[in-house]
């Protein structure tokens, strides 16, 4: 007998689950795991309303100030009535100027003052500074496997149990100086929150969220299969729910043919002849702000199931990622020189936890002549490959794939340490080999 | 690698002498280094075959193992090194001076300023190359939990007295070389890098007679011809006439002077046990003896080049001026070893085999903000330096075109001066990116405002260090005409924030690590007792 792949089904029994361990479970600690855009703001939100409703303190952890403040307008738009504090620095402008309107929003650099409040929420960075005499009952700790072992430490002594929440294929966080000295060992400051806490207590529930409601069904096997592979996820749409027209038909250019592939197949790869460039490469930063501003230039309308009309495809609907600040710099400054000053560009780290209809990516290995661990780390290229709602286009030169065989990994092995599958290598063929059916040749 | 290190490089290849990376000194020399020339045995990890070691560098003394496997000759070579190493570290111990330190009053909880010594200077350990920082840290750990026939008469190979000292104090020099910008266990190879861009890869760079034909080529050769002579040029007997700096050894020597050299005296000590009669012993300790001298000298004639080699990169070091912070950075390195001092003091025992899950945070913590200083200082100390960052668009310099004065909104405006500098550097600045300069040592903060005349112009608005009135203190805006550097990163760390003491580690790393045991030290296994 087969069943029919009920994607909203599949998705509430696990959020169920999670709530139920969440809410009446003896554990200490919920692990979730969420692939890219499997709807894992939505479950903190509502965990936090339930939490809260059940008369639950609780604090909430994120990473950056830019997801606390967006976590909060989401808890003020479920629930404008929730008390809810924003715990912040005192640096200037310490928060998202949208805080200011929300009426049950109080904001304070002391946690003292906000004491009581049903919901608090703030950085991890800021929470280390916290003292209290009686801990939360309950936390939520988001993007858990982007937050360091260190930083956990810090602040775990402020909650009795947490909901931990994130998503392992991301970039793991890192340490700018080395940390080979406590590798294998279970509390590794520079290993990841969630692999020191499994580490430490291997028996706490662990769920996964199973279906991306973001990357279409072009996107979610290939990125299934080569950043999950013993974890796999569904896209929550079909093949024919999503599209991406443009008005204006292709001038036969090389941007304009591997815009016209994205369109129909989700994917694009705009390919440059072999060579060995600097890092921010003129002619691939170049060939990046042109199918920028063609894709602009020619009139995108998306189709979706969030809505029965197209939307227009604008500026804010199309990111450029790159591997390093500088190349970022250099998209940036192309794209100011072509007229196209409100496209963010930014590099894998800083975009994550985003989503556009369109992607463009410079391949991080594109005209290198050697392949780092920086550059082939797994999360960097599944962060690019999966912001996407409609079509992702990657800008390479060609030869990486040789480059990759020239170098296989030579990161020393450590003992104790668990080996993260897939590696680097391994991941970054598997996506050049898809993307090579959807080559398009370019010489600029 | 950076463009500039990448591009002085490129012009050290073309014109086959190294160029400087750095034009001042970024490492602290002290007065009268230790300098610290190991060997170790081939296949025997841990295992040392001899040393040059000592402050004279007309009068290093030799220490050899000539017969690596032996534990009583190893033990016999450490308590020799202890000997050397523990006086001149001794010497420093004595020399304090008073100083103020911040400490949580254990009753009130309230930070209290406590005076406290600290020593006037502190040891300091220079190796040949970063393998020996290995080998320090790898003798200081086979040593620190040995055990002395007088602290426990029961144990089956009693360490020489002193040597577990050794072993602490080894640790010590070897856990603080992982602080970055510390200089109390160096590793030349590491400083000459830092100060000299090389023609060749970095890895190449770990050799130190190499790097020093490069950064000091003999007349009318260049660099890369003497590096290649330093590399590879073999005298008759087959052997390199510039010897590896160790620890390792080269196995031409190993295999063809060093094996056969052991044999004999393995021969004539058996020789001697075997000995019947006084008379006959006494010309088979003649032949033992002349079998040790031979060790010995095979061990000098390989040692001695390194040590010298050490001291001429000393000198190379010497000659340039000691950068403004270096001294800043050596106070931390001497509260480091008064700290240490005063454990051994105390009596605490050794440092433990693994940090616990505070302890390592802590360290992580100490070490990222020392090197996010470190950078920082660096290229503040070094217009070369701060040259690399500004290509890298991570600072930038020019001349101030225009200062228009403006005020902060709020019931009391304060300063908020608007100043354009010209500059043909290209930072990457955002809206309102944060920017800082020095001013009088202090940073000055300002940001982005709007870059003008296609980024040839920047706009920044100046945040602080104005002082309390209404005008700017005098010398605080700079002027029309005035050269400015500013950099986007900043000049000085922020402390992070305090950890739980160890007994209170959370749950969710694995809790308190309980009552530290004593630790053993490694099992005795068949390969130690040869």
């Amino acid at each position: 007998m087969t069943t029919v792949f009920d994607p909203s089904a599949a998705a509430a029994q696990a959020t169920d689950a999670i709530l139920h361990d969440t809410l009446h479970g003896t554990a200490r600690g919920v692990v979730v795991d969420s692939p890219p855009g499997a709807g894992k703001s939505t479950l903190v939100v509502r965990a936090a309303l339930e939490l809260a409703e059940a008369g639950r303190p609780l604090m909430v952890v994120a990473q950056t100030n830019a997801q606390v403040d967006d976590l909060v307008l989401r808890l003020a738009e479920k629930n404008p009535e929730l008390p809810v504090g924003r715990l912040h620095s005192s640096d200037a402008d310490p928060y998202d100027k949208a805080l200011d309107g929300l009426e049950n929003v109080r904001k304070s650099a002391k946690a003292a003052e906000l004491a009581g409040l049903a919901v608090v929420i703030s950085t991890a960075a800021k929470w280390a500074h916290v003292k209290v005499d009686e801990p939360w009952r309950h936390a939520i700790v988001d993007e858990a496997y982007q937050m360091r072992s260190d930083a956990l430490l810090a602040v775990a002594g402020l909650f009795e149990r947490a909901l931990f929440v994130g998503d392992p294929g991301q970039l793991d966080p890192f340490a700018i100086v080395g940390s080979e000295q406590w590798a294998g060992l279970a509390y590794d400051p520079s290993a990841s929150a969630v692999t020191t806490l499994l580490a430490h207590n291997p028996d706490l529930p662990q769920h996964r969220l199973p279906v991306s409601w973001r990357l279409p069904a072009s996107a979610a096997p290939l990125v299934s299969a080569a950043f999950y592979p013993y974890t796999p996820f569904r896209s929550g749409t079909g093949h024919g729910d999503r599209g991406l027209s443009f008005a204006v038909p292709s001038d036969g250019s090389g941007p304009d043919r591997v815009i016209d592939e994205a369109a129909a197949s989700g994917w694009g790869l705009l390919e440059l002849p072999a060579r060995h460039t600097p890092r921010t490469d003129p002619e691939a930063v170049q060939a990046v702000a042109a199918v920028v501003r063609r894709l602009l230039d020619r009139g995108g309308a998306a189709t979706s199931e969030r809505s029965a009309a197209p939307s227009p495809l604008t500026a804010d609907r199309i990111a450029v990622g790159t591997a390093h600040r500088d190349q970022a710099a250099a998209v940036r400054a192309a794209l100011a020189g072509l007229g196209v000053p409100d496209v963010v560009v930014d590099t894998a780290n800083r975009l994550q936890g985003r989503e556009y209809d369109v992607t463009v990516v410079l391949h991080p290995l594109s005209g290198r002549p050697d392949a780092t661990a920086f550059h082939l780390e797994t999360g960097r290229l599944c962060v690019l490959a999966s912001r996407h709602r409609h079509a992702c286009i990657v800008v390479c030169r060609a030869g990486v794939s040789d480059l990759l065989d020239d170098y296989p990994s030579t990161e020393p092995v450590q003992l104790g340490t668990v080996v993260k599958f897939p590696d680097g290598w391994e991941a970054n063929h598997a996506v050049l080999a898809h993307l090579a059916e959807h080559r398009v040749v370019w010489r600029p | 690698m950076s463009l500039i290190s990448t591009l002085a490089r490129l012009e050290a290849v073309s014109t086959g002498r190294a160029q400087p990376a750095a034009t001042v000194r970024h490492r602290h020399l002290g007065d009268h280094p230790l300098v610290f020339v190991p060997l170790t045995t081939a296949g025997e990890a841990g295992a040392p075959l001899g040393a040059l070691v000592g402050t004279d560098r007309d009068a290093p003394r030799l220490l050899v193992v000539p017969q690596p496997r032996d534990r009583d000759l190893r033990f016999a070579f450490l308590a020799e090194l202890a000997d050397v190493v523990l006086p001149y570290i001794d010497g420093y111990a004595e020399a304090v001076e008073a100083a103020e330190r911040t400490e949580t009053d254990p009753e009130t909880g309230k930070r209290v300023k406590v005076e406290v010594e600290l020593c006037a200077d502190a040891p300091q350990l220079i190796v040949p190359s970063r393998a020996g920082i290995d080998l320090v840290r790898l003798l200081g750990r086979s040593m620190r939990f040995r055990r002395t026939a007088e602290q426990d008469p029961e144990a089956p190979y009693p360490a020489p007295p002193r040597v577990p000292l050794l072993g602490r104090w080894l640790t010590h020099f070897g856990e603080r070389a992982r602080v970055p910008g510390s200089s109390l266990l160096l590793a030349m190879t590491d400083v000459l890098g830092r100060h000299w861009a090389i023609g060749q890869s970095t890895l190449e760079d770990q050799h130190l007679g190499a790097l020093l034909a490069w950064i000091d080529p003999p007349e009318g050769v260049t660099g890369a011809e003497a590096a290649l002579r330093a590399e590879l040029e073999r005298d008759e007997r087959g052997q390199l006439t510039c010897p590896p700096a160790g620890p390792a050894t080269d196995p031409a020597f190993d295999n063809k002077l060093l094996a056969p050299a052991i044999e004999r005296y393995d021969r004539a000590r058996t020789a001697l046990a075997a000995a019947e009669d006084g008379l006959e012993a006494d010309d088979r300790l003649g032949a033992l003896t002349a079998a040790e001298r031979e060790i010995r000298d095979l061990l000098l004639s390989r040692t001695r080049p390194t040590w010298d080699a050490v001291w001429r990169g000393l000198d190379l070091l010497r000659e340039l001026p000691e950068g403004a912070h270096v001294e800043e950075r050596w106070t931390r390195d001497r509260w480091s070893f008064t700290g240490h001092r005063d454990r051994v003091l105390a009596g605490e025992p050794p440092q433990p085999r693994r940090d616990d899950a505070v302890t390592a945070a802590n360290k992580l913590a100490t070490r990222e903000r020392e090197q996010a200083r470190l950078e920082a200082q660096e290229a503040l100390d070094d217009p070369l330096v701060m040259a690399g960052r500004r290509l890298a668009g991570e600072a930038f310099a020019g001349e101030v075109t225009d200062v228009v004065m403006a005020y902060s909104d709020g019931k009391r405006p304060s300063p908020r001066p608007l100043v354009t500098v010209r500059t043909d550097d290209r930072p990457q600045l955002g809206e309102r990116t944060k920017v800082y300069r020095s001013l009088g040592g202090k940073p000055q903060s300002a940001e982005f405002v709007a870059a003008e005349e296609d980024g040839a112009c920047v706009v920044l608005r100046i945040l602080d260090k104005m002082g309390r009135g209404k005008e700017p203190e005098p010398g605080s805006v700079p002027e029309k005409g005035d050269r400015v550097c500013f950099t986007l990163f900043e000049h000085e760390q922020r402390g992070g924030a305090k950890l739980p003491d160890p007994e209170e580690t959370p749950w969710t790393h694995g809790g308190p690590p309980g009552e530290a045991l004593p630790e053993a030290a490694d099992p005795v296994t068949e390969e130690d007792v040869l």
